[in-house]
């Protein structure tokens, strides 16, 4: 840099409002944010890493679990069924049009099926988790956050991860299955309603495709892949849970971040998963029938 | 001050050593600084009331002596031993001699009264259902509240109500050190006086440590045998103490500090001036 260059706001090279200034600015604003984004990230995983010895070491008390399982479980399946009932059925009206022109119907009961359970079923439930259980999880533990209940848990001698944390994480990782299958099972009956009743597609055949294309490998592919979903919606919302920033504000931020935060780990997830399973796959039945 | 018999053979008994040592305090949450350099001994039966107006760092100070804020420099020993450097489980072993009366009692609201008071019992000791439910009626009686409160929810419940049920449970484990954080902000002056008697009670039962963080000089004067006063950080100047008085209630009206005296009349001061100052400098601005 010359000795001309004049210094500007803030210690940065330029003149204000130069080229020079705003692109420094520009980086520094990079710079701040990717800072950011890692202290979260070095937060997100020292907030998981105690959990996990906690889970490991100390089992959590029954009426923890069992509150949790019933909270996070039971009162999800209606929610995630009936979202699993309509993408069975959403997806035979949109795909019946064009496998009619090519005399292809009856492939449906293959192309729903497989789209259900190795992508729609076990990504629905997540979403249905993380929008009806993380934001509520993120929500209520900031809340406790805000109005010092998780202090008040501290002083009295519980920790706070243990008693609140490791309940619910058991909760998201053993129940997110059972709602998977709920929504696969819900959502095979709505195509199959759908394509059998309405579109009077031939049942036979419908099935027969079915059994062909899609196997247990699919089945348990899309179950195995929800195990990591429900554990990220669950260490998620509750980090963000425990970081609430005070007020109502604040309380509704980390619900909303909860949400967001969760449904981008679960694409991501859902990617390098079902890049991972697809090898698999691959690696185990290379000869296997295969819709693409 | 006034010592009972019983406290006075325990601090013999203990040497003068006293409970809680606070050596060199600092806090800072970012780039402020909310405690500096702050040295207080506490010793076993005594009351301390720490004064204060907002800001000036009493419940930091509070939290950072049971261990829920970390210090940035300095050390809290309790009973000789640093909180912060014990393991887990003896960490959770000794914050049960702490009872823990929080600002808006912090009750858990998904747990009726009586599972909150329960719960510190159930946590820590092996008390059968029905010794608990023993414990937790006379914890209730000790506070003054019915047993129809027991089946009911935190959000039924009065502000009073609520400081009192907090009381009762950090009362449940019988602990050696009480910990009022203002404990009677927010409520009318007959309700504060019951929880002034309360406090009172409290000590003369259990013969307990305590520390009550308070702007309430009528709590100060009628509850502790020492009173001390803290002053924001930002309003001191260069190299002075953040502890402008440490003694007795009565005598801090005459204290030398004009500051002190201020707090304790509720003179509002170079306050008013200042935001006076505020204002024109405002109104220039705008006619400007």
């Amino acid at each position: 840099m010359s000795s001309g260059t004049q210094v500007g706001k803030d210690g940065l090279p330029g003149a204000p409002g130069s080229l020079v200034n705003d692109l420094a600015q520009w980086v520094a604003d990079v710079g701040d944010r990717t800072m950011e984004w890692l202290v979260a990230l070095g937060s997100l995983s020292i907030f998981a890493g105690r959990m996990f010895r906690w889970l490991l070491s100390k089992r959590p008390q029954r009426e923890t679990i069992l509150w949790n399982f019933y909270h996070i479980g039971v009162l999800s399946l209606p929610v995630v069924a009936m979202t699993g009932m309509f993408i069975g059925m959403v997806l035979a009206v949109q795909s019946y049009a064009q496998f009619k022109m090519l005399n292809l119907e009856t492939r449906l009961g293959a192309v729903i099926n497989m789209s259900v359970v190795r992508e729609l079923g076990p990504v629905l439930a997540a979403t249905m988790l993380a929008g009806r259980v993380g934001s509520a999880m993120a929500a209520e533990l900031g809340t406790m956050r805000v109005t010092e209940q998780i202090d008040a848990l501290t002083v009295m001698g519980a920790d706070p991860i243990h008693y609140l944390v490791v309940p619910r994480f058991l909760a998201c990782l053993f129940l997110i299955p059972a709602l998977t299958l709920m929504a696969d099972f819900m959502g095979v009956m709505g195509g199959y309603f759908y394509s059998i009743h309405i579109l009077n597609i031939d049942a036979y055949y419908y099935l027969q495709n079915s059994a062909e294309y899609v196997g247990l490998f699919d089945l348990g592919a899309g179950t195995a892949k929800t195990l990591f979903f429900g554990a990220s919606i669950a260490v998620i919302a509750c980090h963000h849970g425990f970081h609430c920033e005070p007020g109502a504000e604040g309380v509704g931020r980390a619900a909303t971040y909860a949400f967001v935060h969760s449904f981008v780990a679960i694409l991501l997830l859902d990617l390098v998963l079902g890049i991972i399973l697809e090898g698999i796959y691959g690696m185990l039945w290379s000869t296997a029938p295969r819709l693409v | 001050m006034a010592v009972s018999t019983a406290e006075a053979t325990t601090t013999s008994a203990e040497g003068d050593s006293p409970l809680l040592r606070i050596e060199g305090l600092h806090v800072r949450f970012g780039r402020q600084t909310v405690l500096r350099d702050i040295h207080l001994n506490i010793r076993r039966g005594e009351t301390v009331a720490i004064l204060g107006e907002s800001g000036c760092g009493k419940t930091v100070l509070l939290k950072t002596i049971v261990g829920l804020q970390r210090p940035t420099r300095g050390r809290v020993l309790f009973d000789g031993r640093n909180l912060l450097e014990l393991p887990a489980a003896e960490l959770a072993r000794q914050r049960t001699r702490f009872g823990f009366v929080f600002q808006q009692a912090a009750l858990f609201d998904s747990m009726t009264i009586g599972e909150n008071i329960a719960f510190p019992l159930r946590q820590h000791t092996a008390m059968s259902r029905e010794q608990i439910a023993e414990v937790v009626l006379r914890r209730l009686a000790e506070v003054g509240l019915p047993e129809s409160v027991l089946t009911k929810k935190p959000g039924e419940l009065s502000g009073g109500m609520r400081k009192r049920v907090g009381l009762a449970r950090a009362l449940a484990l019988e602990p050696e050190v009480m910990l009022y954080d203002e404990p009677t902000t927010g409520l009318d002056p007959i309700m504060s006086d019951v929880i002034n008697e309360l406090m009172l009670r409290t000590r003369a039962a259990h013969s307990v440590t305590g520390i009550i963080v308070t702007h309430d000089m009528r709590t100060a004067v009628k509850v502790a045998d020492r009173v001390v006063m803290l002053y924001p950080l930002s309003r001191l100047e260069v190299g002075e103490g953040q502890i402008l008085y440490d003694g007795p209630p009565r005598a801090i009206e005459e204290a030398a500090d004009i500051r002190v005296i201020q707090f304790v009349r509720g003179e509002a001061g170079e306050r008013l001036m200042e935001m006076r100052r505020l204002q024109n400098a405002q109104g220039e601005a705008g006619h400007g």
